[in-house]
């Protein structure tokens, strides 16, 4: 009596975790096939060497990452983590307020106010990075307006610049930080800002010892939402930037479409996913190192 | 007055359309242990938070130790608050949360450390010092967050249903410490609870509420023992009453003829200056001074009332039940269980409820 | 502490403001009459008829559109089912599976371009609207499998038990339980895809066949050959048709 029981409970079990997997199959091949496969493709040609003509020989060599500790290249990849830092700690600085702010709106507000902060986010990136050129340009309103008002009498030469680089990044990522920050500093039991009130701190103390360090899982997740899309941006730093702001992402593009250096750009290309992977990691272990700290299992 | 810790005066609070504290004045001496008792909704925790800051009266004042604390802000007030949930800093350990307000207030390293030492010590937690509050149980959060408010020395220690998230047999524990700590400490405390028992039992003085107002303030013993309007009798102890007419008033005694039950003479009760012949009343007296006897008896002495037994409970220590008096009076009685034996009355048998005149309490029906 | 200290508000609408005011600009100016686009001379409806009759950029709104309706179709197709295995599954390999199926979410566009544009020439598959449409399936259907899920894990799982114990096959609970209830989700998640596949650039940039191209592509080219009124008229279609497609999507969760 009891193996029978005993079997067909197991064969219930296995049956709907079968199941589950024969539903994972179709997007499961489809991610493997054009997804996985071409990541590995490009692993493949980044130690493959360049054709006469832009093709790929498949010889082996390690040419191309050798090629990659070149300082112009390294210019660029230093160049391109300095964008992403400022970029990450400028929509810290201002999606932090933002964020406090919606998360002590009454709840239908908070909703509203999240609402228009995804809105742009999900609107065509390319137009919104085209605006910032129709403000900044030389003929550009800002500048129009700012000569009507008789404030400036010469153009300001704003953009094709590594300012105006930053301006579109901070611009496009912004909404990527402050939806993490709000999601951690909404969890905060607002019992624990009014203890800290009680026994006497003033607004900063306030911030640096109870607020920052309960919102710290929400702040990494922020940062690394932001620092890694905009480390391998290539729109706004190719329609914004000037010759010398190339990030890493117009380099690869460069070496695969103008060069056609196939097997530079996969090395290029493996370098920027090595050091993304890395953020990544460093991210997971921040947070199991958190809950571990706090006590939690 | 010197003497006073907390003066509160015609405070008044709105919630919308809702009046939460109607007019309330309360004074509350140094060292004492007050506590504001009530049901839900009755304005106590409103009343609370406007003492320590979190809320600001729409009229009316506070003083703290003769200082008035209108526009101050509840990190620069003399008065702790120990919150219903504990909020404990979950990312700081035991020894830093209570450290804390002394951090805020810029006293010298070597000071907290001999001051948070002893705190702990007062609440017998030293060793769990660097615990963080995720590892540490209800009764034990609850003595971090008291630490964590007398290590301040403020002069009025708030304390929010402290004992609300504590299992039986822990409750009764920590009252007793509470209590001890309170008397050791020497610093005034003010308690929110809905539970009654608890404010009897912890309380030099209490406040009745009820639906913003002060219904009674005064020691536990008198609100027991002297209710002075049937909701305190209700809401502090089981009241048993009967209603009727006030008749023969004179030094200080009187006759009660009940409304609903036929007496062939009318219930002897006490009655306070003021009061007059022919006016409603209600008589309440407490179900634990209420003599049970089978059968009908009669005692010259003490008022004697007959009934029927309803309902009868056995609760281990005594015995809990109803006896209907009349149509429709019923009276909850307590027999104890003292002697081993047999169930006191049965189901269903007339009974015969005596009690000394003198434990009646009369309360004038406006 | 419920008000808000003023600079808290002040930086706040600060930050909206500038969310907002690039495409407000944008929109605004489409509108004008002036060809020297920077100053204000005029209401004209005049560039947006421009837009209508240029063949090339309806060629371009044409194929972006077909693109988008393949790729969100295969996207939910493909999506749905992986996101109720996936929430099914137990055991070790779930992680990891997991994590695959994530994959594209953190990747960098660039690479996702480049590798597909790599990848189909290794295995000789010419480039065109169909590279495309295998492409943002590629990188669309993690965004379908997070928002099915995330309404899945909500679903008490004693329905789909209740609906077993009353007789029901695996197909008829699917249908008459658990679709019902998680409809709304697919849907946002379908508007959602539709959006980033019309807005999608750079990945379309890499695997775009010669004649396979999208409204997203046409506007880099205006753009990079020197700029005309018409951009402003043509992004200001693009911005308010994502805006209303996302404001759709998320009403729709809602519910």
């Amino acid at each position: 009596m009891n193996q029978s029981s005993l079997s067909v409970e197991s064969a219930v079990g296995s049956r709907s975790r079968f199941a589950g997997f024969r539903l994972l199959v179709p997007g499961l091949l489809w991610t493997i096939v054009f997804c996985l496969l071409p990541m590995i493709v490009v692993l493949a040609v980044s130690f493959a060497t360049r054709g006469t003509y832009g093709g790929v020989v498949w010889e082996f060599s390690l040419d191309n990452y050798r090629d990659l500790l070149h300082p112009l290249y390294g210019r660029i990849f230093v160049q391109s983590l300095l964008m992403a830092g400022m970029t990450t700690g400028l929509c810290l600085a201002l999606g932090f307020p933002l964020a406090y702010y919606i998360a002590r709106l009454p709840p239908r507000r908070q909703a509203l106010w999240l609402v228009l902060i995804m809105i742009p986010f999900w609107t065509n990136f390319l137009v919104r990075t085209y605006a910032w050129i129709f403000i900044l340009r030389t003929e550009g309103l800002l500048n129009t307006v700012l000569m009507q008002l008789h404030m400036i009498s010469t153009p300001l030469d704003l953009l094709y610049s590594n300012q105006a680089v930053l301006l579109g990044l901070v611009y496009g990522y912004l909404p990527f930080m402050v939806l993490p920050l709000y999601a951690a500093i909404e969890r905060i039991d607002p019992a624990l800002i009014e203890a800290a009130w009680d026994l006497y701190a003033d607004r900063w103390s306030l911030f640096r010892r109870v607020l920052i360090p309960l919102t710290k899982p929400g702040i990494i997740a922020g940062c690394v939402l932001v620092f890694i899309p905009s480390l391998g941006s290539f729109l706004t730093p190719d329609l914004l930037g000037g010759a010398r702001s190339m990030m890493v992402g117009n380099l690869i593009q460069h070496e695969y479409l103008v060069a056609r250096d196939w097997p530079l750009g996969s090395a290029l290309s493996i370098l920027l996913m090595l050091i993304v992977m890395g953020s990544l990691l460093g991210y997971f272990n921040a947070q199991s190192r958190q809950a571990g700290e706090r006590g939690e299992r | 007055m010197a003497d006073l810790s907390i003066d509160m005066r015609a405070l008044v609070k709105r919630h919308g359309a809702t009046l939460a504290v109607d007019h309330v004045s309360l004074k509350i001496r140094r060292g004492e242990f007050f506590s504001l008792l009530g049901p839900s909704g009755a304005g106590k925790t409103s009343l609370l938070r406007m003492l320590a800051g979190f809320e600001t009266p729409d009229a009316g004042d506070i003083l703290i130790d003769g200082q008035s604390m209108a526009g101050v802000p509840p990190n620069r007030r003399p008065v702790n608050l120990v919150f219903q949930s504990y909020a404990l800093f979950p990312h700081m350990s035991v020894a830093e949360n209570v450290a804390f307000g002394l951090q805020m207030k810029r006293v010298p390293r070597a000071e907290v450390a001999e001051r948070v030492g002893a705190t702990l010590e007062l609440v017998r937690l030293s060793e769990k010092r660097d615990r963080m509050p995720g590892q540490l149980s209800g009764g034990e959060q609850q003595r971090v967050a008291l630490a964590r408010a007398l290590i301040n020395r403020p002069a009025v220690v708030l304390l929010d249903e402290p004992l609300a998230a504590l299992d039986q047999q822990l409750r009764q524990q920590m009252q007793i410490e509470l209590k001890a700590i309170q008397a050791q400490v020497g610093i005034t405390f003010v308690c929110v609870t809905h539970h009654q028992e608890e404010a009897l039992a912890l309380s030099d003085r209490l406040a009745v509420m009820q639906q913003g107002r002060v219904m009674q303030v005064g020691r536990p013993e008198d609100l027991y023992e002297r209710p002075e309007n049937l909701f305190v009798a209700r809401f502090v102890g089981v009241s048993n009453e009967v209603r009727g007419t006030l008749a023969d008033v004179q030094a200080g005694e009187g006759s009660l003829l009940p409304n609903e039950v036929s007496l062939s003479r009318g219930i002897r009760v006490p009655v306070r200056a003021g009061l007059q012949s022919g006016i409603q009343v209600v008589m309440t007296v407490r179900p634990e001074r209420i003599r049970v006897s089978p059968g009908h008896v009669t005692g010259a002495d003490m008022n004697c009332l007959h009934g029927v037994v309803e309902t009868m409970r056995y609760i281990g220590s005594e015995w809990q039940g109803v006896v209907r008096i009349g149509e429709s009076v019923r009276w909850t009685i307590h027999a104890s269980n003292a002697t081993s034996g047999s169930r006191p009355v049965a189901l269903g048998a007339p009974v015969s409820l005596q009690w000394n005149p003198g434990d009646g309490v009369v309360i004038p029906l406006t | 502490m419920r008000k808000q200290g003023l600079w808290l508000q002040g930086i706040s609408g600060l930050g909206m403001a500038f969310l907002y005011l690039p495409i407000i600009v944008l929109v605004l100016f489409s509108f004008n009459a002036s060809r020297l686009s920077a100053m204000w001379q005029g209401f004209s409806w005049h560039w947006y008829g421009v837009l209508w009759h240029d063949e090339a950029l309806l060629a371009a709104a044409a194929n972006s559109l077909w693109v988008a309706v393949l790729s969100t179709s295969l996207v939910v197709l493909l999506g749905v089912p992986a996101a109720m295995g996936l929430e099914r599954l137990r055991g070790r390999g779930k992680q990891a599976l997991d994590t695959i199926m994530l994959l594209p979410l953190v990747l960098p566009e660039v690479m996702m371009g480049v590798a597909l544009l790599l990848f189909f020439v290794m295995i000789q598959w010419p480039l065109s609207l169909a590279t495309v449409v295998i492409g943002h399936a590629a990188f669309n259907l993690p965004v379908v499998i997070v928002m099915v899920r995330a309404r899945l894990q909500k679903l008490d799982p004693r329905l789909e038990e209740a609906a077993s114990d009353l007789g029901a096959s695996a197909w008829q609970t699917f249908y008459r339980v658990t679709w019902p209830l998680v409809r709304p989700a697919v849907l946002g998640a379908a508007l959602l895809a539709f959006t980033i596949s019309l807005d999608d650039f750079i990945v379309t940039f890499f695997v775009a066949g010669p004649g396979a191209t999208t409204l997203p592509l046409k506007v880099y080219s205006m753009i990079k050959s020197g700029l005309s009124p018409e951009i402003n008229a043509l992004s200001s279609v693009l911005v308010l048709a994502s805006m209303g497609l996302v404001g759709l999507s998320l009403v729709h969760q809602r519910r």
